[in-house]
């Protein structure tokens, strides 16, 4: 099982010694094609999720819901709203499980550490300047820590991905690197906003690059661009962290975020980390879905297994 | 487009013109619209013209459209070309073969419509339509099969593999044939189309209605909005702005006289459009491949394939 | 495999209905726009192969019965072969539209007889059979820009016969050119897979299609050997095994008969050391595991670089634990059951000298169920060209795995084999993917990719798998006097 990411460093010291062999080992990772890539995304897309085994996937998508608010109007009262639903997303049923955290900007953590006490659901803060990462490094870092000093338990932080494009390999990781000691305790998950990466190779060397660099999970966006989470490049991902731990024996986490809004969405989901990754990933504590609408679909799902007739949206809380 | 009851009339003979006038229903007159993105406005001009028979009588007044009008019609090409061309040929092919099932479905309508406006009988009206409906077919199975036609390898004396192939020329206009009102725009419509392009069409000046008509067949035949877009009204002050369209990649003159041919091509030059002049088009005949390809770019590929030594280093 | 070591998020079953489909107890041969019995009386069962259940009983053609249907279908011709092009057009298009409003019943009918998964028949067989009829269906009335000249002339009556392992597919690549061209068929299915056929005969009757162009008449070998020694078959279409192949070549010998051939094949799928390799992965599996391998192309030899070889059989290893074996109809299963027991003992057979030859053989660990014919996933590793799983076609889920270190050993290896019908490579390198095409001797190559089909797209074999092209405007020729 997996030990401690730092042994990840260790393992693969010489990849990231200077920016000639960090690249040199990135441009030598296996090629991705896009057609085979995607018809294989699509192909596992065709799984038949029925009667319990989508019950079970429910629950599970479910607990691993980031419930996330991320827009310039939020508000203390929004983010306890939000943290409430978390908590409780059902008020009719209180079987329903919790989701694994509520995902907030860093002056909200402590609205939302309030909101949430006790009841397990952790909280999850962006930093680093996020959404576009245009910050220098000390302003960045002074984001994370205000963050963590605030109780955030996880950070979200998004990679430069200008330098990244620039090739300037070694300077992303240096930053995450600098980022995942400033996050204390609490998990890093590193956002690569993967429509601007734009190529599956790119996508390819940006997991490897987060992973070295110590990542405790791999996002794929922010949710702020055109193109956020795919069940393409999700695959990917999940191929990368199931090669990473194969290598290192290090286990590393997904998080597929934006543009996942359906039940339907989320069960193709965890098929791709099923028949990818394997069942050692199905656990909120190792993939997670950054979604907001998500939620309450997921909910209503859920109370048509239940009931047998299809539910509505004045059925679910509107948060 | 009479639809009184003869035996409606025949009682009224036999009791009052009161009693007749509750009896007769008085049908419903459809107003003609433009269909630019999938859409069915009605000019911005705000301005109709009478369409009649080649009697005179009124069939219904048709939206006259202005250089607005087509204007907006060619940024709705425009959008429209990229998932059209991008469609495969398959796809492009079900979705002509589709109209020709819908129109098969509203063929009476189209027979009428085209018997009052060229003043032919049912029966050759129905010779038109028919034709019109086999012509979707005749390009739908064109769509995957042209670039076979005029693709191909080239065997290059090197080292490398050489590939053809046709791609659509962009946003079309085209100038729909004026005499025949139906058969001669499918004619010049479909084969724009089956390759991928999209068109912004004039119809026929006198005899618009059958085009617009098929606006609304087009519309329920999974053609995406904005790949036929059809325009009413002067076809010289319509194809004016059209011909010096800097987004305009072609032009069909079909429907153009001498005079106007010449202006719109000279127009057309500036931007280099590709130019269909006018000619006479036996419209009942099997077409060649001639209205394909005028629209159509080759695109050749060259990439190396490593020379076949005996060593195999070289690949 | 996966079902035996599914946790918590196992997939439920998730079966097909079988109810969209309605078998009838009994079938006769489709002569002249009937269905009539066989004049001696013969009859045979058709079985499910995932359960040995009795589908149907259907009428066995026999000599008299093929005299019949080819003089139905030379009676039709003289009528079908003078429409316009365009007329006969529109009854294919009719045809197609009629298979896709159809599909959902035929992929279950084609599951049942065949063996395949839903998940196959749903996505790969039936709309590639409505694909070609659709695609022929515009060649009908373009045969002049085909590139044989104007006005091509049809044969005359085609006689073909087609295999059980896409019993509607090869139907349709068989009857959809045919019938473009202005010909009449008659058409025998394999023993073990009437049923579609014969359900297609009703399709062609809601199209209308005038009695006697297709006819379709079920049997065996026999039956087939009948049809293509008929004096009056003028065309001669054949898929299945390369022996048969050969003793149809030596029959029409002497006489005018056009033929094509399509045979069998041991595709060599080769991977070099900078492939994609999750997609070369992918592409491996679907090579030899669509269809349990019962695939003439398929990718049954993997000729791996040697550098990457313990990698990519690693993963391969991997990804073929989560394939799924069982009930055809379940909308999650990958693999389903081999067509019959015969082609059942032929691969255990073909397996079993292998091991014997000294071969590594391995499977995922997976239940079979107990009743219908099954054999698990398989590979064989330490394989070289001198062992028989090199060499003969299996037709089953069985891949044996080779090495090289150079791409001339790589080549060398792919074409040293009697058969020439598909090939795959894997690199990224544009040059190198050309270079080796270039050099390898096979019908079809696919980069990248593996068993993709396309009606426009010729396919067909170099050597012993066969001459003649079926698809695209190749397969055209085949069909008519040029």
């Amino acid at each position: 099982m997996p030990t401690t990411a730092s042994s990840a460093a260790h393992a693969l010291t010489d990849v990231t010694a200077s920016d000639g062999s960090l690249r040199r080992f990135l441009h030598g990772l296996p090629g991705v094609d896009t057609v085979g890539l995607e018809a294989r995304a699509a192909s596992l897309g065709t799984r038949s999720v029925k009667t319990t085994a989508k019950a079970y996937a429910i629950d599970l998508a479910i607990s691993m819901v980031d419930l996330t608010t991320l827009e310039g109007a939020d508000t203390p009262g929004k983010v306890r709203a939000l943290g409430a639903k978390a908590v409780h997303p059902d008020p009719t049923d209180r079987t329903a499980p919790t989701t694994a955290a509520v995902c907030v900007y860093p002056d909200m953590v402590a609205a939302a550490k309030e909101a949430v006490a006790g009841s397990g659901v952790l909280v999850a803060s962006v930093a680093t300047a996020f959404p576009a990462g245009r910050a220098a490094l000390d302003v960045k870092l002074a984001d994370v820590k205000d963050a963590v000093a605030a109780g955030a338990d996880e950070i979200d932080m998004v990679i430069d991905r200008g330098a990244f494009l620039a090739g300037k390999y070694l300077k992303v990781y240096d930053e995450i690197v600098a980022v995942k000691e400033a996050s204390g305790a609490a998990r890093l998950k590193v956002i690569f906003e993967t429509g601007e990466l734009s190529t599956y190779d790119n996508i390819r060397r940006a997991s490897w690059l987060g992973m070295l660099a110590g990542a405790d999970f791999i996002k794929t966006s922010t949710g702020k661009v055109a193109v956020n989470a795919t069940p393409a490049n999700t695959l990917l991902m999940l191929e990368a962290v199931r090669d990473f731990r194969a290598q290192t024996g290090v286990q590393v986490g997904v998080k597929p975020a934006g543009g996942i809004r359906t039940t339907k969405d989320a069960v193709k989901f965890l098929v791709l980390v099923k028949e990818t990754a394997g069942e050692d990933w199905l656990d909120n504590h190792w993939f997670r879905f950054g979604a907001s609408s998500l939620l309450n679909d997921l909910l209503m799902q859920r109370q048509k297994l239940a009931t047998g007739r299809y539910s509505g949206p004045d059925y679910v809380t509107v948060d | 487009m009479s639809d009184k009851p003869k035996n409606t009339e025949k009682t009224s003979e036999k009791t009052t013109d009161k009693k007749a006038e509750q009896h007769r229903r008085l049908s419903v007159f459809k107003t003609y619209k433009l269909y630019v993105g999938g859409k069915f406005p009605r000019s911005e001009s705000g301005r109709v013209y009478e369409v009649t028979d080649p009697r005179g009588t009124w069939l219904a007044n048709a939206p006259r459209a202005s250089r607005k009008d087509a204007r907006d019609a060619v940024v709705a090409a425009r959008k429209a070309f990229g998932g059209w061309s991008g469609a495969t040929a398959y796809n492009r092919g079900q979705v002509l073969y589709r109209v020709a099932e819908m129109l098969e479905g509203r063929k009476g309508q189209f027979v009428q419509e085209v018997a009052d406006a060229e003043g032919l009988s049912k029966a050759k009206a129905a010779e038109q339509v028919e034709a019109a409906i086999d012509r979707w077919v005749w390009y739908a199975g064109w769509t995957d099969k042209i670039a076979q036609v005029v693709g191909g390898a080239n065997p290059v004396a090197g080292p490398y593999f050489n590939l053809s192939s046709p791609e659509p020329t962009g946003v079309v206009t085209v100038l729909a044939p004026q005499e025949s009102s139906f058969l001669g725009l499918v004619s010049v419509l479909a084969p724009v189309i089956a390759t991928g392009n999209t068109a912004v069409v004039i119809a026929s000046e006198k005899s618009p209605l059958p085009a617009l008509s098929l606006g609304e067949v087009l519309a329920t035949s999974d053609v995406p909005g904005g790949v036929v877009n059809i325009l009413t009204g002067g076809t010289a002050e319509i194809a004016a702005p059209l011909a010096a369209h800097q987004d305009v990649n072609a032009i069909d003159l079909a429907g153009a006289d001498e005079a106007l041919a010449k202006e719109l091509e000279i127009a057309a030059a500036d931007n280099l459009k590709r130019v269909v002049r006018p000619q006479p088009v036996d419209y009942s005949a099997t077409p060649g491949t001639d209205r394909l390809t005028a629209f159509l770019e080759t695109k050749t590929v060259w990439h190396p394939t490593g020379a076949l030594g005996a060593s195999g280093s070289s690949y | 495999m996966a079902s035996a070591m599914d946790s918590a998020f196992a997939y439920a079953p998730a079966p097909e209905s079988r109810s969209v489909v309605d078998i009838a107890p009994s079938y006769g041969l489709f002569i002249d726009g009937e269905f009539t019995e066989a004049a001696d009386g013969k009859v045979f069962k058709t079985v499910s192969p995932s359960t040995e259940e009795v589908l149907s009983e259907v009428a066995q053609a026999g000599e008299a019965d093929v005299d019949r249907a080819v003089k139905a279908a030379r009676r039709a011709f003289e009528k079908w072969s003078a429409l316009p092009g365009s007329e006969r057009a529109k009854y294919l298009f009719r045809i197609a539209r009629i298979i896709q409003e159809r599909s959902r019943e035929l992929a279950v009918l084609e599951t049942l007889d065949n063996g395949k998964p839903i998940k196959e028949t749903r996505d790969a067989d039936l709309p590639l059979v409505a694909a070609h009829f659709f695609y022929y269906a515009g060649w009908a009335d373009k045969l002049d820009h085909a590139g044989f000249g104007s006005n091509p002339r049809p044969l005359g009556v085609a006689g073909q016969v087609i295999p059980w392992n896409f019993p509607l597919l090869m139907l349709a690549w068989k009857i959809a050119p045919a019938l473009a061209t202005g010909n009449t068929v008659v058409l025998k299915p394999a023993e073990t897979t009437p049923l579609s056929a014969l359900f297609f005969a009703d399709i062609c009757r809601q199209a209308g299609l005038p009695k006697g162009v297709v006819n379709i008449l079920p049997g065996y070998g026999d039956t087939g050997a009948a049809l293509v020694a008929h004096p009056d078959v003028n065309k001669v279409a054949f898929t299945g095994s390369t022996a048969v192949g050969k003793a149809i070549a030596r029959q029409v010998a002497g006489t005018k008969k056009k033929v094509t051939l399509e045979l069998g094949g041991k595709g060599a799928n080769i991977v070099f050391d900078d492939a994609p390799i999750d997609q070369a992965v992918e592409g491996i599996v679907t090579g030899i595991f669509f269809n349990q391998g019962q695939v003439c192309c398929a990718g049954s030899r993997l000729l791996v670089q040697e550098s990457i070889h313990d990698e990519l059989l690693d993963s391969l290893k991997r990804r073929l634990a989560t394939l799924r074996l069982g009930d055809p109809l379940d909308k999650n299963t990958d693999i389903g059951a081999i067509n019959s027991a015969e082609q059942l003992a032929r691969i255990s057979s073909l397996v079993e000298q292998g091991e014997a030859e000294g071969a590594e053989r391995w499977s995922p660990s997976c239940e079979l169920p107990s009743s219908g014919y099954w054999f698990a996933p398989t590979l064989f590793t330490n394989v070289t060209q001198a062992h028989t799983v090199a060499r003969d076609e299996i037709f089953g889920p069985v891949l044996s795995v080779l090495t090289f270190r150079t791409p001339d050993e790589a080549v060398a290896k792919a074409n040293n084999s009697q058969y020439g019908l598909s090939a795959g490579i894997w690199t990224e390198k544009g040059s190198r993917i050309l270079a080796v095409a270039g050099k390898l001797r096979a019908g079809v190559i696919w980069s990248n990719t593996f068993n993709k089909f396309d009606p426009t797209s010729p396919f067909g074999g170099y050597k012993e798998s066969g001459y003649g092209r079926e698809g695209g405007r190749h397969g055209l020729e085949a069909y008519l006097d040029v």
